[in-house]
């Protein structure tokens, strides 16, 4: 006989992760199903230097180390999983996946995180690896005196720029506003960057090359002008896009796509609770999912405890 | 020296991933960093080597000397972000790949190179 869990994770980020450790040491039967690899958007940070209690962790090390939290408390977790249908509308919550296997729950956390905004414009797909990166700790050295477009004006883009000044011999950020998102200590670096030109109210519209990227055609908004700037290489630090395709047909969504909660994590459906990067919120760090993954967990408790 | 903490086993000589590519006949090996682009890569090959027990799955650390076979490939020309993923099949790279690949595009490789 198939065992129904007393909660289904979707979702091994910061949040989903989070969940299955309070979860699984409140004796809670738990398993954990992750469509991508553990870590979520945490393992997408080198160093994580705010994270209450540590001096400096890596993404990857941090999220390392909540999986084994989870696992030695009792959570099953599977990763790299690929759903195919889920129903949460009944008492029983059903998870089907694509290789035919069901796994049923009395509750569902959803913590299905977010992934990185691309930019749908011609060459996006086939210049990446190939000019379009989205890391410059891990790609930078390919751009060693070759100049580079940044795109975006949040703390990744200017960061990321700077760190890619060690580098590139002249970066260019390209910003949709004419003012930048970032924290002014941010801000501050990059523009005394002698290496860093600025180019704000505009956005690229195509990647241009042969084998690698040579050249990005870049629209200046209230003007309509364009202009092509030649460039080796274009890293995208243009934020974050909640992973709720899945859900639009089953869970109202707000216009940006992310899922709306009370403050309990409670989603518009019964036994469904929702956490992280993919709910309706401000602030995006691995400290605000760890909370929300606390809250949902505890949620589920009072629930199947109510309901028992 | 081993460089990469992953649970795949790191080649860490050009001689040890020559011996491997014409002893076994599937080969997947990505050649990389511990970073962000290159750890799903790796979790992937873990979960993928209990999967397909026909394919050796292995790793190799970017940094090395030793990886210039892969490094200087000539299907790796052009490539601008790590990891750089190879296939080989009866000892010949078949396949190459660039930064980051979901478990999706691994498997289609996987399944249009080694059935």
């Amino acid at each position: 006989m198939e065992e129904t869990f007393d909660v289904i994770i979707l979702g091994a980020g910061a949040a989903g992760l989070t969940a299955g450790i309070y979860t699984s040491r409140a004796k809670l039967s738990t398993l954990i199903l992750n469509e991508g690899a553990i870590g979520g958007q945490m393992t997408l940070t080198n160093e994580i230097a705010n994270y209450p209690g540590v001096h400096t962790t890596s993404g990857y090390a941090l999220a390392t180390t909540m999986k084994e939290q989870a696992k030695s408390f009792g959570c099953k977790i599977k990763s790299n999983v690929s759903i195919n249908s889920y129903d949460l509308q009944s008492d029983i919550k059903t998870i089907q996946l694509a290789n035919g296997q069901v796994f049923k729950g009395k509750s569902i956390i959803i913590a299905a995180g977010g992934v990185p905004r691309t930019l749908p414009i011609p060459g996006e797909e086939q210049f990446r690896g190939k000019g379009i990166s989205f890391c410059a700790t891990c790609d930078g050295e390919f751009f060693t005196d070759k100049e580079v477009v940044v795109v975006g004006g949040g703390n990744s883009a200017l960061e990321e720029a700077v760190s890619l000044s060690k580098h590139a011999r002249k970066i260019t950020i390209v910003h949709q506003f004419d003012h930048f998102q970032a924290f002014k200590h941010a801000i501050q670096d990059a523009e005394s960057n002698p290496k860093i030109n600025f180019i704000m109210q505009s956005e690229l519209r195509e990647f241009r090359g042969n084998l690698n990227l040579e050249s990005v055609l870049v629209e200046h908004l209230p003007t309509g002008e364009k202009q092509v700037i030649k460039t080796d290489g274009v890293f995208l630090f243009i934020g974050y896009t909640p992973k709720t395709e899945a859900f639009k047909e089953i869970l109202p969504l707000n216009t940006r796509g992310e899922i709306p909660v009370d403050a309990e994590m409670k989603t518009s459906i019964d036994g469904v609770f929702a956490a992280g990067d993919c709910i309706a919120k401000r602030y995006r760090q691995v400290t605000t999912s760890v909370a929300e993954g606390t809250i949902a967990a505890l949620s589920v408790a009072e629930y199947l405890n109510k309901k028992n | 020296m081993k460089m990469l903490r992953t649970a795949i086993h790191e080649i860490e000589t050009a001689a040890e991933l020559e011996k491997l590519i014409q002893e076994n006949e599937q080969v997947m090996v990505c050649c990389g960093r511990m970073g962000p682009m290159c750890i799903p890569v790796y979790e992937t090959m873990e979960e993928l080597e209990e999967e397909r027990p026909s394919i050796k799955f292995y790793s190799m650390s970017f940094d090395t000397p030793e990886a210039a076979p892969i490094r200087n490939a000539p299907m790796c020309r052009g490539f601008m972000g790590l990891p750089f993923t190879v296939y080989y099949k009866n000892g010949q790279m078949v396949e190459a790949t660039t930064s980051i690949q979901s478990r999706e595009q691994i498997e289609s490789i996987l399944d249009a190179q080694f059935n």
